[in-house]
């Protein structure tokens, strides 16, 4: 690793004759730029190794004959459960973005301070809590809590798609599984806007109020310009994990094995880790291989998911208030 | 300071020799060390495999090694398909599988610690039955028979007032609501089970292959036993199937056919496995049984076997293998399994064909 350091040495060279450090100072600088240079350079390893092994173990998979595979020809099986991991992420993300850009407002511009403390607090803690915990909560508390409301929606609005079909008599259906996903990405989208939110420079605000604007106009002219980036990669984050969430949808989720945008039906389509969890203690040979294959779709669908963020983030950085 | 650490050191490495020795006693039985017990076993023993034993078998395993304190077993629970592939490769002394050998995989030399040209011997040992839970409104006591409990799961009968459901519960007063069916999401011994009950007794109703994995469309999935409790509890018009250990308080199904509905009993359940015979072709002593689920008793039965080499490369280790299964199969072994784990115990016949096998095995 000593010889990924070396290059920065000549940088380092002229500002320390101009700057005549002890010795001690220059060792330090050493030290520490190694520190980083590894920490960074062992990001991109661990990411490779893991990428490595993925696609070394779902070769098997994809290369032998769709005869063999025990759950049948690889990308029909797996496709329900891409559009699954996908479908359930982003109903989590409609419902927990919206409550959490308004906690963090109303922690950063509209609570008192000491509210606001204790209840930054609260939703830090609601991160802390297992998604076990959570998904015993959704198939003892929240799915029969919610049986009634699924009945009544299907009545009232069953000729709207996903509203549509036979509703489930257990309340474990994909929206109950959304909402617990939504719970669960809640804390980190709201504790990112609100430190994003509290970045807003004083100036900016002071000035959009000095020329009459309500506190409301304010956020709008000043805050969300500001934030938007940071709303956008703490979304992205919280996506994250609704992608990667497993033992809460294996729990809650009555999974199926089809493309159905059906949200009160037992049809929902299960995701790749909550099927991966299901069916991995009684796989093996193929079976392995072909449930890590999926785990390898879901790793290219996460990327393609923080790529895309990247791209929005960069092409909004010029319309941003921020400079 | 430097002696401090060379004595830290000398300490650890003194300890690891302990352990390394011990490791190595263990590997060679020698006799005559086996400590109070009376018992004058010691060594190693493995098993991989079946998961719905693995109550039984923590206890099975804990009572083993009090009795025999210089035995070490382990049993990873790691799923009947690793276990059968972990036997046949070597990597385990014995498996737990919740079906037989087949009779193409059961070829003499294909066993890692068999002797050359020894094949395995299936041996029933846990039998574990499968209640049909239910949560009706008003219904406390309902009869299923195979033909009525493939269609209600297969989604073909869809309101618990069906004249079918009626026509064997002329006593019940059925609602006039959904039927909403819970299966294992999970690849399971108790779905293979369950379905190879409805492929076998109702064929033109059921027609998926008996599998781990559901293999019907619509009805409901839930994780695992407590999964499929929890959801047949909490739903409203809901049917499923589960251990029967862990199937609570919910109301369970008399199963049979008609005028011989039989209610969920560890004996009703150890009978159809008596009255069922060994497969046939099978070589003497391989008990891998053909249930007849049509016969007196109660029908949904999840039998496990252990699977062991007919005879070892190791005499030593087949000693051991024989005086594990020894005490599975024996009558103090079952009631601790039935404790443990709600299963029902071997009947004496089937207890002394295994007993049998055991004895047979070199």
């Amino acid at each position: 690793m000593s010889t990924s350091v070396e290059p920065r040495d000549p940088q380092a060279t002229p500002e320390g004759e101009a700057s005549q450090p002890t010795s001690v100072g220059r060792g330090g600088e050493l030290v520490f730029s190694t520190i980083s240079t590894v920490s960074g350079l062992s990001i991109l390893a661990i990411l490779a190794a893991v990428a490595f092994f993925l696609v070394l173990l779902a070769a098997p998979a994809l290369t032998s004959d769709p005869a063999d595979l025990p759950y049948g020809e690889f990308w029909q099986w797996v496709a329900p459960f891409a559009f699954g991991t996908v479908w359930a992420a982003v109903l989590a993300l409609l419902m927990a973005v919206p409550v959490a850009i308004g906690i963090a407002l109303f922690i950063s511009h509209y609570a008192p301070r000491k509210l606001a403390n204790g209840l930054g607090y609260i939703v830090d803690l609601l991160a802390a809590v297992p998604s076990v915990v959570f998904g015993l909560w959704g198939i003892n508390a929240l799915a029969p809590a919610v049986m009634p409301v699924y009945g009544w929606l299907n009545k009232a609005f069953g000729w709207f798609p996903p509203f549509a079909g036979g509703v489930s008599g257990t309340g474990r259906t994909m929206l109950t599984a959304a909402i617990v996903l939504a719970v669960m990405v809640l804390p980190i989208i709201t504790a990112l806007c609100r430190e994003v939110f509290l970045q807003t420079p004083k100036l900016h605000e002071e000035a959009s109020l000095a020329l009459g604007a309500t506190r409301w106009e304010m956020i709008k002219q000043a805050v969300f310009p500001f934030g938007m980036p940071g709303i956008i990669s703490a979304a992205m984050l919280g996506l994250g994990r609704a992608l990667g969430e497993t033992m809460a949808v294996a729990m809650v989720l009555s999974p199926s094995d089809q493309i159905s945008f059906e949200l009160l039906t037992p049809n929902g389509p299960n995701t790749i880790a909550a099927n991966i969890a299901l069916n991995f203690p009684e796989a093996f040979g193929l079976g392995i291989n072909q449930l890590i294959a999926s785990g390898l779709v879901l790793f290219v669908i996460t990327l393609a998911v923080n790529m895309a963020a990247r791209a929005i983030i960069a092409s909004r950085a010029e319309f941003s208030g921020a400079n | 300071m430097k002696m401090h650490k060379f004595a830290k050191l000398a300490a650890v490495a003194a300890a690891g020799a302990l352990v390394l020795s011990g490791c190595a006693n263990n590997e060679q039985p020698t006799g005559g060390e086996g400590g109070e017990g009376g018992s004058e076993l010691s060594g190693t023993l493995t098993g991989i495999g079946a998961s719905s034993m693995q109550a039984a078998q923590e206890k099975w395993v804990a009572e083993f090694m009090t009795q025999n304190p210089g035995v070490q077993v382990s049993y990873a629970p790691e799923g009947s398909g690793a276990g059968r592939e972990a036997f046949m490769g070597g990597g385990a002394d014995f498996a737990g599988s919740d079906r037989a050998l087949k009779e193409d995989e059961n070829k003499a030399g294909e066993f890692g610690r068999c002797a050359e040209g020894s094949i395995a011997y299936d041996m029933p040992m846990y039998i574990s039955p499968i209640a049909i839970i239910f949560n009706v409104e008003g219904v406390d006591d309902l009869n299923l028979n195979a033909e009525v409990t493939a269609k209600i799961f297969d989604g073909k009968i869809k309101k618990w007032n069906d004249p079918a459901i009626a026509e064997l519960n002329p006593d019940a007063e059925l609602p006039d609501a959904d039927i909403h069916p819970v299966h294992r999401s999970d690849d399971s011994g108790t779905t293979e089970n369950f379905t190879s009950y409805l492929s076998e007794v109702a064929p033109d109703a059921w027609p998926h292959e008996p599998d781990g994995e559901w293999a019907a469309e619509g009805g409901e999935g839930a994780k695992g036993t407590s999964g499929v409790v929890a959801a047949v509890t909490n739903g409203t018009g809901t049917i499923g199937y589960a251990d029967a250990s862990q199937a609570g308080d919910l109301a369970q199904a008399k199963v049979g056919e008609e005028g011989n509905f039989s209610e969920l009993t560890p004996e009703s359940a150890a009978q159809i496995v008596e009255n069922s015979p060994v497969e046939e072709g099978r070589e003497e002593h391989d008990l891998a049984m053909e249930l007849n689920r049509k016969g007196e008793g109660y029908p949904i039965v999840l039998v496990s076997y252990a699977i062991a080499c007919a005879e070892y490369q190791d005499p030593a280790q087949a000693e051991l293998v024989k005086a594990y299964l020894s005490y599975m199969a024996s009558e103090e072994g079952q009631k601790a399994a039935e404790e443990a784990a709600g299963s029902a115990p071997l009947s004496p016949k089937l207890a002394e064909q295994v007993n049998a096998s055991i004895e047979a095995i070199k």
